[in-house]
């Protein structure tokens, strides 16, 4: 009795594991064959990756600043000297920071930087000697860079100054915020973000859409009136889908290295590990998409402003997430894409930095355990 | 057709019924206390128009849906508990036939034979059994998506197959399907009862449930019938007459009758009109005076469809209110409203149509009938001027398509099947889109809309999106909008096909006075009945006009010692197959 019953639960797992290959088999024919799913997969990260490689750069070039210097001594000029050999800044000076504040307001500065009475004499003093950076807040990008660029400025200036005389400099209220990107390069980071962009597409999108065909065209209904069960016909679209976003990433990779001079300095196990842990989130996205609106159309609305754009805009992708209000910071706190850039980005520019990883790892399976589960609960065997 | 299955020994339920309910939102229910059993051994016709719930049925047999109310029992276990195995032993084809397109015959095959656990030592044998069966061995290589309705819809029987079921379910493997594909099916699926499965069939096509073993009949939710098929022609035995050899117009003569007491129902067939009358009429009473000398009434076999129709209580009178309020057009000059001279069109190296020559006079109803993708479709978008010939021309009322498009086309009225009304605006918002859209304005607008309200009784649903109207309602307002600025000429893209009898009757009733009235009509369809209301029809294959004439004579040309009174299906299906001989010859 007891040999018999395992033996017909041998054949049953035997059964569930052909229906499974046969279903993997299937999708991958569905694949290679479907021309979009090539073009989001291969095409369209190539265009997103030129795109943002040659195309886009949030590099400042040449941004128009106000200098105050408020008191004239050898020292504040040799500062204004740096600013105005800066390739960055095309820079106008004056005495008094009323000279730049209407132009500010109308934007023909994109911020002042000012130098106050008392820096040569801090600086002299050792005492904290601080500039002071107005930007134009309600473009917060150019505002950052400014700002950002500014700090390096000093910075730069301060180190030139302190090998020429050979006096250790006071420290001057410098934040070095681009230590693993010493060219400024945004391209350097854009490029692993993308990467993060380009499995969004796959794992949501491109997964969502397939899910919801086979509702329209019915296939969905014949193939769930056969044997096979609800975690088989999962498993038969994330399986593919799976490997296929692993092999578009590595294309992108490939790409980002080879054309784009893209540093890589940490490793491969981590490149895939994060990869992998990204696509559990993306994927249970798409599934638990295409199970609530069945319709390649709503499918494709709802991936696009569920998982594209926050990928986008909410990751940390394009915009910095320190300088986003604070509510909208929480919301980044759910977006899978937010971690997997951070991560990204330290495996190429810096390196394995693991206890970082494998938090990030942690959180993206958490929120794709939880796609998952909502997804697993809608895609009972019913339809409707 | 016809199967006998008069077997004396009872054959075990495969499906049991018991109180089925099933509602979505707050519809009325899609399914209402349906209580019926289902025999194995047997094709059971589930018959009804479209949204009688035959769909749902099928999906709540197969375990994809569960009942709000009652219980179903298939092959020995609940739907609600046992699904698992409910789908392990059944055959399902869905409407769409669950074909893969973007795979191969043969992956389709693999497919769901993995799928259905088919051992791999049988499938040799089982695969060459089926594809001699469907006759689909020569495709095995070819793209599903790329082949024909018929060849999808077998190959869609053969996934079904598999694994040989105990119980097939089909629903509407009929739809988009020619006449001819349709009986090879029905071939199939007898010799796969005589095995002794069991065979759901579901459809709108009420002459299928004559062919039935025993029928179960769905209206609205609603089991309305359900025993042999026999049993419901058996109501109106004896009642059933055609009144031939009429002499003057027999639309009118028609519209008549059916406003005499005795008469339940009346449709066109072909020259003759065929009657059902009440109990205890008198058919001869009914003969009137003006049908002329050789005018007869003859007894003659009831069909499935007068039974449904007397079932539901009698199809609609015959007035038309439409027609009614239609100002008569004058003869004018004899020519014709609609002529096709030479038409032809390519698409690259394929020829959709070629050269199709005929004309329509003034108060004609003409129809052009054929199979899916014979061409018909493309020869009536060359007539509504949607469509550039590649050569010869087209004409409506007078109006050269090529050179006067828009004049032609505010002279012609267009209804689609598909009902081309905008689903997010209201009947309203609907009619007076298309009043604009057909050029009328200020106070004539108003006044039409308010007509075509009136007429069709859309007050009630005035705010309703169109969307969320019955198909019946549907129809009514798709036709109101067509009408909308009095064509001359009506084009119908297959206007009744799936609606009920008694909305197809409403319809027809409307269609028949406005020809009276001197309207033209140009009807296409692959649905018999349709083709039945026509003065002439011209009958498309491969692109080509293959017959053209009254139904009765096309009818005439197929008729045998076998087949004294064949039907128009029979004549469609003859008149193909003869022609495909000719060109294979």
């Amino acid at each position: 009795m007891t040999a018999s019953a395992s033996s017909t639960a041998t054949e049953s797992r035997r059964a569930s594991a052909r229906r499974l290959v046969a279903l993997i088999r299937k999708e991958s024919l569905q694949i290679i064959r479907d021309p979009s799913s090539i073009l989001i997969a291969f095409v369209l990260p190539a265009v997103l990756l030129f795109l943002f490689g040659y195309g886009v750069s949030l590099d400042t070039v040449r941004t128009r600043v106000g200098l105050v210097i408020e008191t004239q001594t050898p020292l504040t000029q040799d500062l204004a000297a740096s600013f105005q050999a800066s390739r960055y800044f095309d820079v106008a000076i004056a005495r008094d920071r009323r000279a730049f504040e209407e132009d500010l307001v109308l934007g023909r500065v994109r911020g002042i930087i000012i130098v106050p009475a008392t820096f040569t004499t801090d600086f002299a003093g050792q005492k904290n000697p601080t500039i002071q950076v107005i930007v134009d807040g309600s473009d917060t990008n150019t505002a950052n860079f400014v700002q950002n660029y500014a700090q390096a400025t000093v910075a730069n200036w301060a180190a030139m100054r302190s090998a020429e005389t050979a006096a250790r400099p006071p420290p001057i209220n410098a934040e070095y915020r681009f230590w693993f990107n010493p060219e400024l390069k945004s391209r350097n980071f854009l490029v692993p973000g993308s990467v993060a962009i380009v499995m969004t597409l796959v794992g949501t999108l491109l997964t969502s859409l397939v899910v919801a065909r086979e509702w329209e065209r019915g296939t969905m209904e014949a193939i769930m009136a056969t044997p096979v069960s609800a975690a088989e016909l999962l498993a038969g679209k994330i399986v593919p889908y799976f490997l296929l976003g692993l092999t578009s990433m590595t294309l992108c990779v490939i790409i980002a290295i080879l054309l784009f001079g893209v540093p890589f300095r940490g490793s491969l196990l981590a490149l895939y590990a994060l990869s992998a842990a990204f696509l559990v989130p993306a994927l249970g996205q798409g599934m638990l998409i295409s199970a609530a609106t069945k319709n390649q159309f709503l499918a494709s609305q709802v991936a696009l402003m569920s998982g594209f754009l926050p990928a986008f805009l909410l990751s940390g992708f394009l915009f910095e997430i320190s300088s986003m209000p604070t509510v909208i910071q929480w919301i980044t706190l759910a977006v899978p894409a937010r971690y997997l850039i951070q991560s990204l980005q330290t495996v190429f520019l810096a390196g394995d930095i693991w206890p970082m990883f494998l938090r990030d790892i942690a959180i993206m399976l958490l929120i794709g355990a939880i796609f998952f589960l909502l997804a697993a609960r809608s895609t009972r065997k019913r339809i409707a | 057709m016809t199967s006998a299955a008069t077997s004396t020994e009872p054959r075990p339920d495969v499906i049991q019924l018991d109180g089925v309910t099933k509602k979505f939102g707050s519809a009325p229910p899609a399914l209402d206390g349906v209580t019926a059993s289902i025999r194995g051994g047997e094709i059971t016709g589930l018959v009804g128009p479209d949204g009688a719930g035959k769909t749902t049925l099928i999906r709540l047999m197969t375990g994809l849906m569960l009942p709000d109310a009652g219980t179903i029992d298939v092959l020995g276990h609940d739907t609600r508990t046992d699904a698992a195995r409910i789908q392990a032993e059944i055959g399902y084809m869905p409407q769409r036939f669950g074909l893969y397109e973007d795979l191969s015959v043969q992956e389709n095959l693999d497919l769901y034979a993995d799928l259905r656990g088919l051992e791999k030592a049988d499938r040799p044998a089982v695969f060459d059994e089926l594809l001699t069966f469907t006759d689909l061995k020569r495709f095995t290589a070819r793209l599903a998506g790329k082949l024909s309705g018929g060849m999808k819809q077998k190959l869609g029987l053969a996934c079904a197959l598999l694994k040989k079921p105990r119980l097939l379910l089909l629903d509407e493997p009929g739809v988009g399907v020619d006449p001819i594909s349709r009986r090879d099916l029905w071939k199939m699926v007898e010799a796969l009862m005589a095995e002794g499965i069991g065979v759901l069939w579901a459809t709108a096509y009420l002459d299928e449930a004559e062919a039935c073993d025993r029928v179960l009949l769905l209206n609205q939710g609603k089991l309305l019938y359900a025993g042999l098929p026999s049993g419901l022609t058996e109501r109106v035995a004896g009642r059933v007459f055609k009144l031939t050899g009429i002499a003057g117009r027999r639309r009118t003569l028609l519209a008549h009758t059916l406003d005499e007491k005795g008469v339940v129902d009346g449709v066109i067939q072909g020259e003759a009109i065929r009657l059902v009358l009440k109990e205890g009429s008198d058919p001869a009473a009914l003969l009137p005076g003006d049908a002329g000398a050789d005018a007869r009434v003859v007894p003659t076999a009831p069909r499935f469809e007068d039974a449904f129709v007397d079932m539901l209580g009698g199809g609609p009178g015959g007035r038309s209110k439409l027609a009614e309020t239609t100002q008569a057009r004058p003869a004018g000059d004899g020519r014709p409203v609609i002529e096709a001279r030479g038409l032809t069109k390519t698409f690259g190296d394929f020829t959709a149509a070629a050269d199709i020559t005929f004309d329509v006079p003034r108060g004609e109803i003409f129809g052009l009938l054929g199979p899916n993708g014979a061409g018909k479709s493309t020869t009536f978008k060359m007539l509504c001027g949607l469509l550039k010939p590649t050569l010869g021309e087209g004409r409506v009322a007078g109006f050269d398509l090529r050179r006067d498009g828009a004049e032609a086309r505010n002279r012609l009225g267009y209804m689609a099947q598909k009902f081309s009304l905008y689903g997010d605006l209201s009947v309203t918002q609907n009619l007076a889109f298309f009043a604009g859209a057909y050029g009328l304005a200020g106070a004539r607008k108003r006044e039409r809309i308010a007509l075509m309200t009136e007429i069709f009784d859309l007050g009630p649903h005035a705010s309703l999106n169109s969307k969320d109207l019955p198909l019946g309602l549907k129809q009514r307002l798709a036709l109101a909008c067509a009408v909308m600025h009095e064509p001359e000429a009506l084009f119908l893209d297959e206007p009744t096909s799936g609606v009920d009898p008694i909305t197809r009757r409403e319809f027809w009733a409307h269609i028949n006075g406005l020809v009276e009235k001197g309207v033209t009509v140009l009807v296409t369809t692959h649905f018999m009945e349709e083709a039945e209301y026509c003065d002439r029809i011209s009958l498309i294959d491969r692109g080509r006009s293959i017959a053209l004439g009254p139904p009765d004579a096309l009818k005439a040309r197929v008729a045998t010692p076998e087949n004294p009174d064949p039907t128009m299906e029979d004549a469609f299906v003859a008149l193909v197959q003869s022609s495909n001989e000719r060109a294979a010859a």
